[in-house]
């Protein structure tokens, strides 16, 4: 057996990491200044790209994708060519995945701000930026997939599984949940509308978390865990098991975040039912996780890498039995909407994924630099800091969930709503600040990690290309043909393979939304926006409105009495993208249309507070003087056609001169309250989308349904 | 609700990726020696020269 040697690309790995460092901490800021708009909005600035609704985007896909992701990467280039003893496929392509990844992020930054946005949580970014994602993955893949090939270890380590899995549905769930027709390069619509979209949507944004938050992690926790530890893993069969039943369950339980919406019953029982099996697999890897530290706790007490896994597992543990609670029909009624979800997520994200990312940052710089840790004991305290952080972040947001949900659901004894909208929300401001401070001490955490890292690198001497040995793999002879065994033989012919069925799979997906007609229940008196409405539903989108309204009425009584009548599914057969939302930071909006005068939503776009003293919504104050940008409107017309609008033949020839006609009128109705406002500004187009929503159903000859009762 | 056959479809899609691995994985014998892969990742060999920059 000839013992080859080669050597391991570490710069990759450096990259990688540094890019986690930096990104962790413009995530984490733009986090911190969407938190603290919260109860002080005048930290907007008041100029565009530094409102709540364009920050709470760059800070959900700064954290998710240049923080995690990086982190991702960080741990898979380095795990990886040592669990395959070998060195990365291609150093090219390894490259070419780190800048373009980055670009992506860049482009991501600054898009968003721009408000370019197709306003689908978590899948924001424009059709450009989403065929460059496609692009990167693929190549990560191809340099992932190449090294796995020409492993010179013939099993592969679970960890590696972990990696396969989430490379596979990451790019489906992308492509899938990214099909859309563009528009111009800036702006496109999704495919699906309504109560498709929704599912589309958070099928999409759960197996984000699954497959992008999780399984990834998990694979790094299976890898570093042990390495930090220097044990092997509790028990490798548990890992081997929990994997296989974590994948196959996940992908299911996406629609436990349409609990009581229109999506039909069966979908939502579906979705519960695999939320509530996904406890055994999570808890697998948790207690396999917490199991491989027995007897080794003491070593715990001395490590901050292994501190920093310990709370991260837990808190993977914590939110992988709160998720499934949440799933719960009777604990969503409460949870939803509220900032229960968010103290839920950021368990995960702060807990889990922050945490894991640190730890591996700790364990890697030494190895790489060959050298010790600059201040274990300035790590430890970025532990402890960081661990008060995440309580001080999470329990004043579970509170605030509970109370305003409580809240929202008194009446008075004579029946009426005991609360108004603004009471319940103006009422957590304490809450709202002690979250802020939560974040800020996280931060500082991170700080003190950089200060530590920098040290440590200064002290030590980086090992760009750390030499290896091991024998070549030697071909197995197959005692009997198998046809797998032809493919293992064959590993690219399988890769082509595979290949050919997932674009098969493609195919058959596409095919369907050409020849199905959609069975949603339609309401003859809800028809098409106007030109006008809908690029005010477009200026929605850009200022990301959804992230604080939500457009979904569920059907309990608090909400019927305070919004109107509950949601139907046919309401939203027109809306590419949907925008029901999935935070009620201000009132749900599925009914505004008409509950105000035109001139009340135009001073409370100029300055909220002077119509809803208290109001913690920013000031809008460019719509009342931006010129609408008409010249996409025929484009937006077609586009609308190609998807099955029902707008007439022809029509995007002669939209604008509706659009301008209503716009006329809704500006002759601004003077009539003493507003001068020109027919062409943004505002008067927000103000027709404002004042469309949730009126067609109103024209409905009978009751939709009696089923209030 | 026609989407949720593309889901489905999709899912499906993947699930059946997943098992054709799973089923290679255990035909190949990857999952016959649930001990030692979780205790080898823990050697690496250092070899006598290292290349530092």
């Amino acid at each position: 057996m000839q013992v080859e040697k080669f050597y391991y690309d570490n710069k990759i790995v450096k990259a990688f990491g540094i890019a986690t460092i930096v990104f962790g901490i413009v995530g984490m800021l733009a986090g911190l200044w969407a938190a603290i708009q919260i109860y002080y909005p005048a930290i907007s600035l008041n100029i565009a790209p530094t409102t709540f609704g364009r920050l709470r985007p760059l800070h959900t896909n700064a954290i998710i994708f240049a923080f995690v992701g990086n982190s991702i990467f960080t741990g898979v280039y380095y795990s990886l060519q040592r669990l395959c003893k070998a060195r990365m496929f291609s150093d090219k392509l390894s490259w070419i995945h780190f800048w373009g990844w980055q670009a992506i992020i860049a482009a991501a930054a600054i898009t968003l701000l721009m408000g370019i946005t197709t306003s689908k949580e978590y899948a924001e970014l424009e059709w450009p930026i989403d065929i460059a994602i496609t692009l990167v993955w693929v190549i990560f893949g191809i340099n992932m997939f190449g090294t796995i090939l020409k492993r010179r270890e013939r099993h592969l380590y679970v960890a590696i599984w972990f990696y396969i899995a989430t490379w596979v549905t990451v790019a489906m769930l992308h492509i899938v949940n990214s099909i859309a027709i563009p528009v111009s390069l800036t702006k496109s619509y999704s495919w699906y509308a309504g109560v498709q979209d929704a599912l589309v949507q958070w099928w999409y944004g759960h197996n984000a978390v699954a497959f992008f938050l999780t399984t990834p992690i998990l694979g790094l926790m299976y890898y570093f865990l042990p390495k930090a530890a220097n044990r092997p893993v509790y028990s490798y069969r548990l890992s081997i098991i929990h994997f296989w039943a974590l994948i196959f369950i996940y992908i299911w339980a996406g629609p436990h975040h349409l609990l009581y919406t229109s999506l039909p019953d069966w979908a939502q029982s579906l979705g519960t039912v695999f939320s509530i099996m996904l406890i055994a697999p999570s808890w697998g890897g948790m207690l396999n996780g917490l199991f491989t530290l027995r007897g080794a706790w003491d070593k715990v007490r001395e490590e901050p890498v292994l501190k920093f896994m310990v709370v991260a597992i837990t808190c993977y543990g914590m939110s992988t039995l709160e998720g499934p609670l949440l799933s719960l029909k009777n604990i969503n009624a409460i949870s939803h909407f509220t900032d229960w979800t968010i103290a839920h997520v950021h368990i995960g994200g702060l807990g889990w994924n922050g945490f894991m990312a640190f730890a591996m940052i700790y364990y890697l710089v030494p190895k790489m630099w060959n050298t010790e840790l600059y201040s274990k004991k300035l790590a430890t305290n970025h532990f402890w800091l960081g661990t008060i952080g995440i309580i001080l972040y999470a329990v004043p947001m579970y509170w605030a969930g509970f109370e305003q949900a409580s809240m929202w659901k008194q009446f008075t004894p004579e029946g009426q709503l005991k609360f108004q909208f603004l009471e319940t929300v103006t009422n957590l401001i304490p809450m709202y600040v002690a979250r802020s401070v939560g974040g800020l001490l996280y931060l500082i955490g991170v700080h003190m990690l950089v200060y530590n890292i920098y040290k440590t690198m200064a002290k030590g001497r980086f090992i760009a290309e750390e030499a290896a040995e091991a024998p070549a793999l030697v071909k197995e002879k197959p005692h009997k043909e198998y046809w797998h065994r032809i493919l293992e033989r064959k590993p690219v012919t399988m890769l082509v393979l595979s290949l050919i069925v997932v674009s098969i799979g493609g195919l058959v997906q596409m095919i369907p939304t050409f020849l199905v007609k959609s069975n949603v229940p339609t309401i003859a008196s809800v028809k098409p926006y106007t030109p006008l409405e809908l690029q005010g539903r477009d200026i929605y989108i850009r200022e990301g409105c959804y992230t604080c309204h939500s457009q979904m009425i569920r059907p309990f009584r608090d909400e019927v009495a305070r919004y109107g009548e509950y949601s139907k599914a046919g309401e939203f057969v027109y809306d590419h993208p949907f925008q029901w939302g999935s935070k009620r930071t201000g009132p749900d909006l599925a009914r505004i249309g008409g509950k105000y005068p035109d001139s009340w939503h135009y001073n409370h776009m100029y300055d909220p507070r002077s119509m809803s003293p208290g109001s913690l919504m920013p000031q809008y104050v460019w719509l009342l003087d931006d010129a609408l940008d008409t010249s996409s409107t025929p484009a937006k017309i077609r586009a609308m056609q190609t998807l099955g609008v029902p707008y007439p033949e022809g029509y995007d020839q002669v939209a604008n001169r509706d659009l301008m006609h209503q716009a006329d009128s809704i500006a002759a109705n601004l003077k009539k309250d003493k507003i001068e406002t020109a027919p062409n500004a943004e505002i008067v187009a927000l103000i027709a989308y404002l004042q469309r929503m949730g009126r067609d159903i109103k024209l409905e000859k009978k009751p939709i349904a009696e089923n209030i009762k | 609700m026609s989407v949720i056959i593309i889901l489905m479809i999709a899912s499906i899609s993947v699930a059946a990726i997943f098992l054709v691995a799973f089923l290679w994985g255990v035909k190949s014998g990857q999952f016959e020696d649930d001990f030692s892969p979780s205790s080898r990742i823990l050697f690496e060999d250092k070899p006598a020269s290292t290349k530092t920059v």
